[in-house]
């Protein structure tokens, strides 16, 4: 793909990368800025790129300003903030031609490290600091906040808005206010009296934000956990899900707490590992709990057998998987869609689990609620399978809607009266012919009792090493995963109806594809698209793969797990499926796929294509 | 298949308790272990305490984990749930069950292989959280199902059935759980049901993580000359200290014992364990000096049973995390969450 004209004129279109130092407060500033520009009703996307490490490494935050609502990466950087000299030979190599830079001229700045093709900004903001702040931790603070400013004026961001964001970001700590307000008009005023203000990138007002929210996927499926019904919180901290609990904790610290006793309506408890996490799950589920967890792939690999047990004893989990870059520890920080293989068949022997794929925080919050339906309706552990880029960076998305008619499906689950109104109790028969047997919850009936077992049990929850008798269980685990298709979440499709080409992708790569989509189309190429919500897959699924010649499957892995799963489970043929991986651990561009769709329908495939969609 | 239904039918004279149940509703199925397996005489042990307790079956679940002793869960109660999971984790299956639903009686059963190698993180922190339970640990030394290699509680130069000798220092159940934090740390043996039975029953009734470590001889491999967890070793070396009585709230503390040797330790719905000491010495209230006393004895080659240690008034996990005394599963779903209504007042941070 050609490189894009010099950012001329580009209103409301353009990517802003700011290179900092982690541990120095860029991120506050950072997502100032974004909200600054989300609030004067211009769609945003804001990615943050930050080491696994407290203080003093390199991190990054990119924050696409697009007018079109194109909420993935574009591969552009048309303004680079470099503040970190450290990176600065990178940086300074990663601005798009006809680009911005803009560096700190406090000191002095090696020749060498020039680039004629773009424009150098400088502004002393260390030494403005330093005369205007005091104390260390402040003046580094401040330093961040000032080129907040100095933006303000480049980019035409009001400054206003700037200031009722500061005034409920401190509402307690008005001293703050002032402060950062201080920073914000150094750093503008500089700005406006030695700089070319505004740029040719800049910000106009818009009415494109309204009925939005910019969130995080972690805090909303903490929010969805708590929407659900949830009550039992069990975890290990573990990158990037920690905040995903955190969330849960803190909406229930407000939320669920007894106003007359001021006794609490949940149990968060930190476990000693991920192995006692998923026990506690299991157990307060089996309780008759609403109990979840969080964690990501190092903690899958931990939780493995009890999540068999789970399975096959069938006890109700949620968890949510927030997906991080693998193998072993790999990079914590960094996202991935990795964990599909893991996920779909985790635990030896016969298992397949149910997962859902969110695809931004609107669809954590949806799915985290789905999610724990669908574990009770089918008594089996089910997966949501976020990721760092959904779970950890602010999204802008729909406001969330609630329907107060909802109730939870706590599936087959006998009360006491049905219970004793029964000749016996049997856990594991299929009366209702859909693979899915009742269960009781101790404490209700000993009539009730029965003994939940990882070992050999037959229909009537006994104990047995009988062929015959095992298998008819085994043979209903089965069913009862089949009719796990029904009751997922279907995918979405965009098709035109004319073309035989089609984009798979799940999660996160949506934004890309979306755009992707858009730029093919605009090049002649009309593309379908299937985004696939759930596994098992769905009927749908199948029917999109059989409608369709040629199918990209886009995801962000190197092994091609989604394929891989689509191949095994779908009768497919292997050889319509052309894979599209991204796996850098940063959020996919919508460049890589478009480039990768041309590259593989070559020449003449591209005309035929072109003929088809017109 | 090891799994045989016991006979139904019942002698009209049986013995009853409070709630007009004999002695048979608190059995479960029939054991499939070996015969004469310490095991079995705990798991007579636990039916005698819950029967004399007066407890519905259906208020107690029963948790486990993998081995022999894993296994007797099954074997009594058979009105309560059971819940036998994966190898050394029942602690966090007991914790998580226990934060659902507060109102239920705990019982795990472990063994040592269970509870001191493979479980030995979670039994620790099982201890740390104080989950309200009674953690049965049958300890013989010895892995059974898997046919005779050393547990980690082996004692040094004890020896196995082919004649190999242990060179690596055994954990002690009991001393773990006093540097833990253990609110109730008690051991007996499986062929002393007189002491057995009241600490099972105290236990139960204790706020908190109620440890009784039970050395419970494994018959088939671990029952020879030569190794100190034989019915024979464990008789001759077996040191009572203290022995506790149960007294229901609402019985009288009739104390027969020498005056200055009975201490009375009041639970938390107003019964009362008796602590009668047997060794005048002995302060089973004192952290520090249950676990020199232990190791004292211990350098004598002498297993001190009885309730080593017990600290009123303890802190469980619900009390530590402030939660309500209703139990989690049973709170209504509207209290749970605000609505639309509340949250779109949620949200107005994230506009």
């Amino acid at each position: 793909m050609a490189q894009s004209p010099a950012p001329q004129d580009r209103v409301n279109d353009f990517v802003i990368k700011l290179a900092n130092v982690n541990g120095t407060g860029s991120a506050s500033a950072n997502s100032l800025l974004m909200k600054s520009i989300f609030r004067m009703g211009i769609p945003v996307m804001g990615k943050n790129y930050f080491p696994s490490n407290i203080q003093g490494l390199p991190t990054w935050y990119e924050i696409r300003v697009t007018k079109d609502g194109y909420v993935a990466r574009s591969g552009r950087v048309d303004l680079m903030v470099a503040m970190n000299a450290e990176t600065y030979h990178k940086d300074v190599r990663e601005v798009s031609a006809g680009g911005y830079l803009i560096y700190d001229s406090t000191w002095p700045r090696a020749t060498v490290l020039t680039r004629d093709d773009i424009t150098i900004l400088g502004a002393p903001l260390a030494k403005i600091c330093n005369e205007n702040f005091v104390g260390v931790r402040n003046r580094i603070l401040m330093k961040n906040v000032m080129y907040a400013g100095l933006l303000a004026a480049l980019l035409e961001i009001d400054v206003e808005v700037i200031r009722a964001l500061l005034t409920e970001s401190y509402a307690r700590k008005p001293a703050l206010v002032d402060a950062n307000m201080k920073a914000v008009q150094l750093g503008y005023d500089y700005a406006k009296s030695h700089l070319p203000c505004p740029l040719p990138l800049r910000v106009e007002r818009m009415d494109k934000t309204r009925g939005h929210i910019v969130i995080d996927g972690n805090t909303a499926a903490g929010l969805g956990a708590v929407y659900a019904g949830a009550t039992v919180g069990p975890w290990y901290p573990i990158t990037p899900s920690t905040s995903l609990m955190d969330a849960f904790k803190s909406f229930c610290a407000k939320l669920r707490v007894d106003p007359e006793t001021g006794r609490n309506n949940y149990a968060v408890i930190q476990a000693e590992d991920e192995l006692a996490a998923i026990g506690m799950v299991l157990g307060a589920n089996w309780n008759g709990a609403r109990a979840f967890t969080a964690t990501s792939g190092p903690g899958i690999s931990l939780m493995s057998e009890f999540i068999g047990l789970a399975y096959y004893a069938e006890i109700p989990a949620v968890v949510f998987d927030v997906q991080r870059v693998g193998p072993s520890t790999g990079m914590p920080t960094r996202t991935q869609q990795c964990d599909l293989m893991l996920c779909a068949y985790a635990s030896h022997g016969d298992t397949k689990h149910v997962l859902l794929f969110p695809s931004n925080p609107e669809e954590c919050f949806y799915m985290a609620v789905q999610a724990f339906d669908l574990a009770e309706r089918l008594q089996t552990p089910v997966f949501v399978m976020s990721d760092l880029d959904i779970g950890m960076n602010d999204w802008m998305c729909p406001e969330l809607k609630w329907d107060d008619s909802y109730r939870p499906d706590r599936g087959k689950v006998l009360s006491k009266e049905e219970i004793e109104a029964l000749p016996k109790f049997h856990r594991y028969l299929d009366k209702d012919d859909d693979g899915i047997p009742y269960r009781t919850l101790p404490g209700v009936s000993p009539k009730g009792a029965y003994f939940t077992r990882g070992s050999g049990h037959n229909q009537y929850g006994g104990y047995t090493e009988d062929s015959a008798e095992y298998q008819v269980v085994l043979d209903r685990l089965l069913r009862k995963f089949k009719r796990a298709r029904a009751l997922v979440p279907p995918p979405v499709i965009e098709a035109t109806g004319t073309s035989d080409i089609g984009l798979v992708a799940i999660g996160s790569s949506r934004g890309a594809v979306n755009e992707a989509r858009d730029i093919l189309h605009k090049r002649g190429i009309a593309v379908d698209y299937m985004r696939i919500k759930a596994f098992p897959f769905t009927k749908e699924v199948e029917a999109f793969m059989a409608s369709h010649e040629k199918i990209f499957v886009v995801e962000q892995n190197r092994d091609a797990q989604l394929r891989s799963l689509i191949t095994l489970e779908t009768d497919v043929p292997k050889s319509k499926l052309h894979s599209i991986l991204h796996y850098s651990g940063l959020p996919m561009t919508s460049k890589e796929i478009v480039e990768a769709v041309i590259a593989e329908l070559g020449d003449a495939r591209r005309h035929a294509a072109l003929a088809s969609a017109t | 298949m090891s799994f045989i239904n016991k006979p139904k039918v019942r002698h009209p004279d049986l013995p009853k308790n409070e709630l007009g149940l004999t002695r048979r509703d608190y059995e479960g199925a029939m054991s499939t272990l070996c015969a004469g397996c310490g095991h079995d005489s705990v798991t007579a042990s636990i039916i005698e305490a819950i029967w004399e307790l007066g407890l519905r079956p259906e208020q107690l679940a029963k948790l486990s984990g993998i081995g022999c002793s894993s296994k007797t869960t099954a074997y009594f109660a058979s009105g309560a749930h059971g819940f036998n999971g994966v190898h050394g984790r029942m602690p966090s299956v007991a914790a998580g069950a226990n934060a659902a639903n507060r109102n239920l009686h705990y019982i795990g059963v472990s063994g040592d292989g269970d509870s001191l190698s493979i479980g030995f993180g979670q039994f620790a922190h099982a201890i740390r959280r104080n989950v309200n339970m009674l953690y049965i640990c049958e300890n013989n030394g010895v892995y059974g199902l898997t046919k005779g290699q050393f547990s980690a509680s082996a004692d040094i130069g004890t020896k196995s059935k082919k004649g190999e000798e242990n060179q690596q220092a055994p954990v002690d159940p009991c001393l773990a759980a006093l540097s833990l934090g253990g609110t109730f740390i008690a051991r007996s043996f499986s062929g002393d049901k007189e002491q057995l039975v009241p600490l099972i029953k105290a236990g139960l009734m204790h706020k908190g993580f109620a440890m009784i470590d039970v050395i419970s001889p494994c018959v088939t491999f671990n029952d020879h000359v030569g190794s100190t967890k034989s019915y024979a070793f464990t008789r001759e070396h077996y040191h009572e200290a203290v022995h506790a009585d149960y007294i229901p709230l609402r019985q009288e503390i009739k104390a027969s014992y020498g005056a200055g040797d009975v201490l009375p330790v009041q639970v938390h719905d107003g019964s009362t364990i008796l602590l009668r000491k047997l060794d005048k010495d002995y302060d089973p209230t004192h952290r520090g000096k249950a676990f020199e006393y232990l190791r004292s004895k211990l350098r004598e080659g002498e297993h001190v049973t009885g309730l080593i240690f017990v600290a009123g008034g303890s802190q469980d996990m619900h009390d530590m995390m402030g939660t309500t005394d209703v139990p989690l599963s049973q709170l209504p779903y509207e209290t749970l969450q605000p609505g639309a209504a509340g949250l779109a007042k949620i949200l107005k941070r994230y506009a």
